[in-house]
């Protein structure tokens, strides 16, 4: 009965983060276009496009091989894999053992690593500058992240995500420094993962400065439309680690009944909502930066990472 | 399995050398040598299996070669069995890439006699069980993968490595040997067992540290004895190349492994400090030097360094453990470095292979003059493809697994109680991350200047694929590459007994977790399924592909590529091996090369093109290297004066000697 329980969950919660991650961009975008006083696209328009883009041919260049063909399926994989695991509205995942956070963020190393090669098989210098950029800002966010990774799992005792979300809720957490520290990196590392300005803009094309749509810019069709959705799926993947470490209130822990288990949803959205508002407003208040400043921008994210490490060596209580 | 049977293998590997040599360069005797070599490693590498899954007790023998009134004492245990498990795997796949590549050698007698001599070479250093055996090996062994580097003589470049190769090894077997001579004491007990019997002082312990780290590690490539490995092991042909990193650095591993964990007695804290220390600074220096390099094997022989730099710090992490009676900690630590030794041994070897695949099929090792290969080359790709996601730790592949278990091993170091290591650890936790995101932009560049985008030149044009069997050879490391990645378990238990033998308790036993998960401490702290991970990646990618293709659109159109609206006509205009490490270049050259970049730019009229300069230093080579050598030419620039005495002069200088040396006899306490 408790596998069927777990069971019914994971797979709502599969395909729940994939209905939630085009309504979570548009969202943004609506939420953008409101304080920038535009009207702006419709908050479905994501899924319209989606649909479009996945009933068009797809136009391959002549000299892709065939993993640009590959690349959009596994990417796009890899993202889903690793947004099935993180907790979003209950912890009772039948698979969260499958893989602790540790493997999450590398599993989004993989889904980066097979984009940046896509970008370079056709062989043009846009594909090329996307991904040469791209895994510029990686080799500073992934250790980053990592280091958020050892300070989360040497407060919570754990890498394992439904038992950091538990230790979160219990009393047990107090305020620390050294989770502020990592509360800050994380959202630096976010904002740097998904592209978003300061450090990429989404909504750019035909500019020297873009990154993830350099990486992309030969696809179309329904690669395209995976190649959009599993960089929705990222951003989702992201807001759900916050609000599953730092916010972990309302999620249904194992066991619950049905009743808690909608609550959960229901908080879910309004953590999604509040956090697409917070991006928004972060977006339109700040200016994009060169290319050479994400380094330092990403690198206080490392440096921070690493200080909340080190206080959690020093002192138990930081 | 008893240690004659892998003795009497050896001797195998010794007469097919001597076979070699009579058949000079007859055609058939590329097939005889590598096909031989073939068979008598695999037997080695199904005999170190059987005795490390079966656990059996340590097998030794005596043969009365050697110092007279020792012996030569072999022995089998379990460490000695991974090991020689590791190194007959890379070595079996060499033969078989030999069988097939090895007939594009155009002096195959260069290559043929000293290819089997290099693997007895290396798999007697395992067995030996005294220090002179071990010391006549491990020399026996430089020699052999010396003249190994020196098959392409003419090459302009290699005479350079070959030297700079065989001063170095000189180097750390002399520091071995005077490791070996502190350990065995003024008795002069050489046995293994006499030294370990014997123990010394911590202050000589300390000493013997350091002689270690100097022999094994510069062996090893370990920062900064690591000059002469990227120059001597691309010289080689390419499955010597993979032998020489994949491999021989694992045996120096293994000789700092027996002698510091299993030698030297109990440890003291801080021998971790330096090793973790010089383990993650090799590691990120390894492969921000791999990034900047435009040579195939080139990158290949930094990201090594990288590796091994990996496993040091694994080592250390372990030392530092078992010093302070953390016995599963230390076992989890070295578990994860011997993991690696392995994952290392297996993916390094299928690059190299593919490296040389790509020089077979192109002639060419410049990443610069390559690219398109995926469409002409599609298996050879594929398989390096898999071996550039393993090295750059992605899941489900098996470098990830060993990143992984290492990860949780300094998780696990906050409860060590010295200032230093706990101020260290984290920083070592940080270079390590650092270093793996930084190969997975090296390895990226790797594939996609090499493979990806279209040819830079007529030769990467008109590349066909290999023949079957080098493909073979690829195909079975890729394989183990997935399979090590997605049944970690079974690694681990098979490593159980050497990681007691080192650290006196093993990791729990993974074989009995429900899925074939693995959790290094408990389920509830932290577990890993690659095989549940492999699927879950495979079902959702195969699922989505059938709900597009069959629900929404399946029609490809091939067409000119898009690129903005401009596309470019000359291949030259792609991303180069330079250009997408420039940006990191930026990021990380100022400090760690003093990089500086230098604009040239003509004033507006002016005619001439553009130039833009970049000038980067080696400052190992530059400060620690250049120093020497100038004092070694000063020095033997006065000493020259010597070389032309009369024999009067000759003869005082010899009798002032005589004095001098009874005076230090007689003062002596």
């Amino acid at each position: 009965m408790a596998l069927i329980g777990e069971l019914s969950v994971q797979i709502s919660q599969m395909l729940l983060v994939l209905l939630l991650a085009p309504l979570l961009t548009g969202f943004v975008r609506k939420a953008k276009a409101r304080l920038l006083r535009r009207r702006g696209p419709p908050l479905l328009q994501p899924y319209r496009d989606l649909l479009r883009l996945a009933r068009k041919e797809a136009v391959v260049a002549h000299s892709a091989s065939w993993l640009f063909r590959f690349v959009p399926y596994l990417v796009f994989a890899a993202t889903w894999v690793a947004a099935a695991l993180i907790p979003t509205f209950a912890t009772g995942l039948l698979f969260s053992w499958s893989a602790d956070l540790i493997a999450i963020i590398a599993l989004l190393g993989s889904a980066r690593f097979f984009l940046a090669l896509a970008g370079m098989d056709v062989g043009t210098s846009f594909g090329g500058i996307g991904a040469s950029r791209e895994a510029m800002f990686a080799t500073l966010a992934e250790p980053a992240m990592i280091m958020i990774v050892f300070t989360l799992a040497l407060v919570a005792g754990s890498t394992q995500l439904s038992t950091m979300a538990g230790f979160m809720t219990s009393p047990a957490v107090g305020l620390r420094v050294s989770l502020g520290m990592a509360l800050i990196a994380l959202v630096i590392v976010a904002i740097a993962e998904n592209g978003r300005i300061p450090v990429d803009n989404p909504a750019t094309h035909l500019e020297l400065t873009m990154v993830h749509e350099a990486m992309t810019l030969e696809y179309s069709g329904r690669h395209l439309a995976l190649i959009e959705l599993a960089s929705w799926l990222k951003l989702l993947v992201y807001v759900s680690l916050i609000s599953c470490v730092f916010a972990p209130w309302g999620l249904a822990h194992e066991g619950k009944g049905f009743s808690a288990h909608a609550i959960g949803i229901l908080v879910y959205l309004g953590k999604l909502a509040l956090a697409g508002i917070l991006l928004a407003l972060f977006e339109t208040t700040i200016a994009k930066m060169r290319v050479f400043r994400v380094p330092d921008f990403v690198g206080v994210a490392l440096m921070l990472g690493f200080l909340a490490v080190l206080l959690r060596f020093v002192s138990g209580s930081l | 399995m008893p240690v004659a049977f892998f003795l009497a293998c050896d001797a195998g590997l010794l007469i097919l050398a001597a076979l070699a040599v009579l058949l000079h360069s007859r055609p058939v005797a590329t097939t005889v040598i590598y096909g031989g070599a073939l068979a008598l490693c695999l037997a080695q590498l199904a005999g170190a299996l059987i005795h490390l899954v079966g656990d059996f007790a340590p097998s030794a023998v005596v043969l009365p070669v050697g110092l007279p009134w020792i012996g030569a004492n072999f022995r089998l245990d379990a460490l000695s069995a991974f090991f020689l498990g590791v190194i007959n795997l890379g070595a079996a796949s060499a033969s078989l890439y030999g069988l097939g590549a090895g007939r594009h050698e155009p002096e195959p007698q260069r290559v043929l006699p000293f290819f089997p001599a290099f693997l007895a070479g290396m798999n007697l250093v395992l067995l030996a069980d005294d220090a002179f055996t071990f010391l006549a090996s491990w020399e026996f062994m430089s020699l052999a993968s010396w003249a190994l580097v020196m098959a392409h003589h003419r090459e302009p470049r290699n005479a350079r490595a070959g030297y700079v190769y065989i001063v170095m090894a000189s180097v750390g077997t002399m520091a071995l040997l005077l490791a070996f001579g502190l350990l065995a004491g003024p008795a002069g007990g050489y046995a293994f067992a006499a030294i370990r019997a014997n123990g010394v002082t911590p202050g000589l312990a300390a000493l013997v540290l350091g002689l270690v780290l100097i022999g094994a590690g510069s062996k090893a490539g370990l920062a900064p004895l690591h000059v002469w490995l990227p120059l001597a092991h691309p010289a080689a042909p390419s499955h010597v190349s993979a032998l020489m990193s994949g491999v021989m650095t694992k045996v120096a591993v293994y000789g700092f492994i027996r002698i510091v964990f299993d030698l030297l007695g109990p440890a003291a804290w801080w021998w971790g400090v330096p090793v973790m220390a010089l383990g993650a600074a090799t590691a990120v220096l390894g492969v921000l030097h791999a990034l900047m390099q435009t040579d195939l094997k080139r990158v290949l022989a930094y990201s090594t360094i990288e590796n091994i730099g990996l496993i040091f710090a694994g080592l250390g992490l372990a030392l530092a453990f078992k010093a302070n009676g953390f016995a599963a900690a230390a076992a989890l630590a070295a578990t994860a470095a011997l993991f690696h030794v392995l994952n290392h041994a297996i993916f390094k070897s299928l690059l190299f292979f593919g490296a040389g695949a790509v020089l077979t099929a192109t002639g060419e090792r410049g990443m610069d003059r390559l690219g398109g290969l995926l469409n002409r080359m599609p298996a050879t790709g594929l398989f390096v493809l898999i071996g550039c996601a393993a090295i750059s730790a992605l899941p489900p592949l098996n470098g990830f697994a060993s990143d992984w278990l290492l990860l949780q091993s300094i998780l696990l170091s906050p409860q060590l109680p010295q200032w230093a290591l706990k101020i260290l650890a984290p920083a070592i936790g940080a270079m390590l991350a650092l270093a793996a995101a930084l190969a997975a932009a090296c390895f990226v560049r790797f594939f996609g200047v090499a493979f990806l985008g279209r040819p830079r030149s007529a030769a990467a044009e008109a590349a066909r694929e290999i023949d079957p069997t080098t493909l073979a050879a690829m195909g079975f490391l890729a394989l183990l590459c997935v399979l090590a990645g997605v049944l970690p378990g079974f690694v681990i238990d098979a490593l159980a007994p050497v990681a007691r033998g080192l650290t006196g308790a093993q990791m729990p036993w993974q074989g009995g977790i429900a899925w074939l998960s693995i959790a290094p401490i408990a389920e509830s702290r932290s577990s890993y399924n690659g095989l549940l991970v492999f699927l879950f990646i495979a079902a959702s990618a195969s699922l989505v592909a059938v709900a597009i293709h069959r629900l929404a659109s399946n029609v490809v159109r091939r067409a000119p590529a898009w690129d903005c609206g401009f596309p470019d006509a000359s291949p030259a205009t792609q991303y180069t091996a330079e250009s997408f490490g420039q940006p990191i270049r930026r990021v990380f050259g100022p400090f760690a090369f003093r990089a500086q970049e230098r604009l040239d730019m003509p004033a507006p009229g002016d005619r001439r093109s553009a130039r833009l300069k970049v000038e980067m230093h080696d400052l190992v080579w530059e400060f620690l290297y250049l120093p020497v050598v100038r004092a070694v030419e000063y020095v033997a620039l006065r000493l020259n004066r010597l070389q032309f005495l009369t024999i009067r002069q000759y003869l005082s200088v010899v009798f002032g000697a005589l004095v001098a040396l009874l005076l230090v006899l007689a003062s002596w306490p």
